[in-house]
């Protein structure tokens, strides 16, 4: 009986999923970083270029003849030309009054000593310039001087999406490693409860041992409750079926007594009434031990059906032992048992239940059988369907019967001083039904047929 | 046959210790295993009747130790448990067979032959009556130099009138020790069994008499 868990999520996925997710964030994050530590880099550059030629133009400025003297240097320009396309502006003011340069370039602030930079759109673009001032002092009057350099940004930017290219790059694939590693580490992690999965699945029917083998710190509770379940288990299993065995012992040992004790004064008794009434306990007490015998069949097969354990069950071998088990019984009355047979058909099954499902078929046909008669068994397989057909010659079912023949208590009209109590059909029935099969009721020639059949493996 | 019975119920024991000692059976009891360990190593038993649930043990410990002694007395198991695995256990320990409670004497009986059979039981078994040979366990008749397979009911007739030739055994009585109690049968059903008899024996010296209003008996000319 393999009943398939309510599942609500998985581990494996949201192991994965949170490891995933979390590999995706520092990826971006790591991308973030480079990227704006490209753009400070790549700005710190421009800017020193651009101070470096403010500083270089300041530098050139003199006071010559009480004028203001600005000699360009073509280094101070050229440097900033060498890094890009990128256009070149400059402006030199002398008290706020424009000496040369661009005069519309934006308004530099309050550079102070240290200068000052500052980004702004200018000519359709964006440039970046630098600005600082100086003291001057022409004929005693002290002048402030103020140059500033601006370039676009052009280049700055084209490296910047470079940068932010191979920063993206390596951020994906930062990220598809650990993702990788991500679902690796999961799976590894994850394997120890495979293992115990797989172990306890591959378990034969039978196997309530313990989970045994080092497991996982986190583990040892999981195999530990699934011990003491196991535990649990075996225990109420085996005391159900002893509680069957005992019972069958308790109702079992006192009817024999009495019978036995019957039998004994059915020896000595000579008077013909006496005698009578003697057998007809007998025939009471055999009646109510079989009744005895077959309820806890009924009940066992009940008990094993709801706990049903399959093995592979040999047909032919298995009807062979009973067949050999039934035939000292059988030849009291001289009843022939013969089995036939082709293949050795073997069946998913529960042998015990099997096995009495089959005895219970006999036992009902050598039942019925007069003296001198003849059981035959027939094991075969047709259209898939293993099956196994036992056939008496004692008249047949009642016509008319045969649908409810299976049912509790049933019992057929012919079924007269037979000692019986109308279970081993319904035993029969409900032991094929559990596996699947059917129990076949026919009237076949001069007797009864029944056919255990049971479903294509 | 000598028969050592292991079981712990006195009142089931005593009444299993007359009905075998009826049919002429020698039979010990022996309540416990200590007991039946005790005299299985004394004396020498076709057959052991053993119970599996014994006041200082289980029976099947003594089935185990019996078979580890290479002890090769026969042992029929008389279980109440009819579950499946309870008797394969006990056939997987050595027992010969087994036979659930309560049980039909004549079908221990035939438990008893068939496993006597299977193990080839010895030939102190065979009787001789006149110039009749009887061989019960290979259920043969021998007659001069012709040999006769007898059927269940026959041979069982013929072991009941052997037991005790010359006494005579009335219809009713031998009516019970043949058919099962839930077989509606006249006491007249006898006589078709008489009749095979008399033809396996025709041409020997014995002879299965009639004994007007009393019943059969066996006799030599």
């Amino acid at each position: 009986m393999s009943r398939s868990a309510q599942v609500s999520g998985s581990i494996r996925r949201r192991l994965i999923g949170q490891l995933v997710l979390g590999s995706a964030v520092l990826a971006a994050v790591l991308v973030l970083l480079v990227i704006n530590l490209a753009r400070n880099v790549a700005q710190d550059t421009q800017d020193s270029i651009l101070m470096a030629s403010v500083t270089s133009i300041l530098d050139t400025m003199t006071v010559r003849d009480g004028e203001i003297s600005v000699d360009l240097p073509y280094a101070a320009l050229s440097m900033l030309g060498n890094v890009s396309e990128d256009r070149v502006f400059y402006r030199i003011l002398a008290d706020g009054q424009l000496l040369t340069g661009y005069d519309d370039l934006p308004d530099p602030g309050e550079p102070g000593r240290e200068g000052g930079y500052v980004t702004a759109p200018y000519a359709e673009s964006e440039i970046r310039m630098a600005t600082a001032e100086r003291r001057l002092s022409v004929g005693g009057t002290p002048i402030m001087v103020t140059v500033s350099v601006a370039q676009t940004r052009q280049g700055l930017m084209q490296t910047l999406a470079q940068v932010s290219r191979i920063g993206g790059a390596v951020g994906v694939g930062f990220f598809v490693l650990a993702a990788l590693l991500a679902v690796l580490t999961t799976q590894s992690g994850l394997r120890p409860l495979r293992d115990l999965a797989g172990a306890v699945s591959r378990r034969g029917p039978k196997d309530l041992r313990p989970v045994k083998g080092p497991v996982p710190q986190e583990m040892a509770p999981l195999v530990t409750s699934l011990n003491s379940f196991i535990d649990r288990l075996r225990y109420s299993l085996s005391r159900s079926e002893d509680f069957i065995a005992e019972a069958a012992h308790r109702v079992r040992t006192p009817l024999f007594t009495v019978r036995t004790q019957a039998e004994i004064a059915l020896r000595r008794v000579e008077r013909p009434e006496n005698r009578a009434a003697i057998k007809e306990m007998i025939r009471a007490l055999d009646e109510s031990s079989r009744a005895a015998g077959q309820l806890l069949d009924h009940a066992m097969v009940t008990f094993r059906t709801d706990h049903l354990e399959k093995e592979q069950v040999r047909l032919v071998d298995l009807a062979e032992e009973l067949v050999d088990r039934l035939r000292p019984v059988a030849d009291l009355r001289d009843i022939g048992l013969s089995t036939q047979s082709t293949g050795n058909p073997v069946v998913q099954g529960d042998a015990v239940l099997i096995e009495n499902a089959l005895r219970n078929v006999l036992d009902n046909a050598i039942k019925y059988s007069a003296t001198d008669g003849d059981v035959s068994m027939r094991i075969g397989q047709q259209g898939g369907q293993s099956f196994i057909e036992v056939r008496d010659h004692a008249g047949g079912f009642p016509e008319g019967a045969l649908h409810r023949m299976t049912e509790r208590f049933a019992r057929g009209d012919n079924a007269g001083g037979t000692v019986g109590s109308g279970l081993g059909l319904t035993i029969g029935r409900e032991v094929l039904e559990a596996h699947g099969g059917r129990l076949a009721l026919e009237n076949k020639g001069d007797g009864a047929c029944v056919t255990l059949w049971f479903p294509a493996s | 046959m000598r028969f050592l019975l292991v079981e712990d119920s006195m009142t089931l024991a005593s009444a299993v210790l007359d009905r075998l000692r009826l049919d002429g059976h020698v039979v010990d009891h022996a309540p416990d295993v200590e007991q039946a360990r005790a005299f299985a190593s004394a004396a020498d038993y076709d057959l052991i009747l053993l119970d599996i649930m014994l006041p200082d043990g289980d029976g099947r410990d003594f089935l185990k130790s019996h078979r580890l002694a290479r002890n090769e007395t026969p042992v029929i198991v008389l279980t109440a448990r009819s579950a499946v695995s309870d008797r394969v256990s006990v056939l997987d320990l050595g027992a010969d067979d087994y036979i659930t409670k309560p049980f039909d004497f004549s079908e221990l009986e035939a438990r008893c032959r068939a496993v006597l059979r299977r193990r080839g039981g010895g030939a102190s078994t065979v009787q001789r009556f006149g110039d009749v040979t009887f061989d019960p366990l290979a259920g043969a008749l021998t007659v001069g130099d012709r040999r006769v397979s007898l059927r269940n009911k026959e041979l069982r007739l013929l072991e009941i009138f052997l037991s005790a030739p010359d006494r005579i055994f009335s219809k009713p009585k031998l009516v019970d020790r043949l058919f099962s109690y839930d077989e509606d049968v006249s006491d007249n059903a006898i006589e078709v069994y008489v009749g095979r008899l008399r033809k396996h024996l025709s041409g020997s010296d014995v002879e299965i008499v009639t004994v007007r209003g009393m019943g059969y008996r066996i006799s030599r000319v």
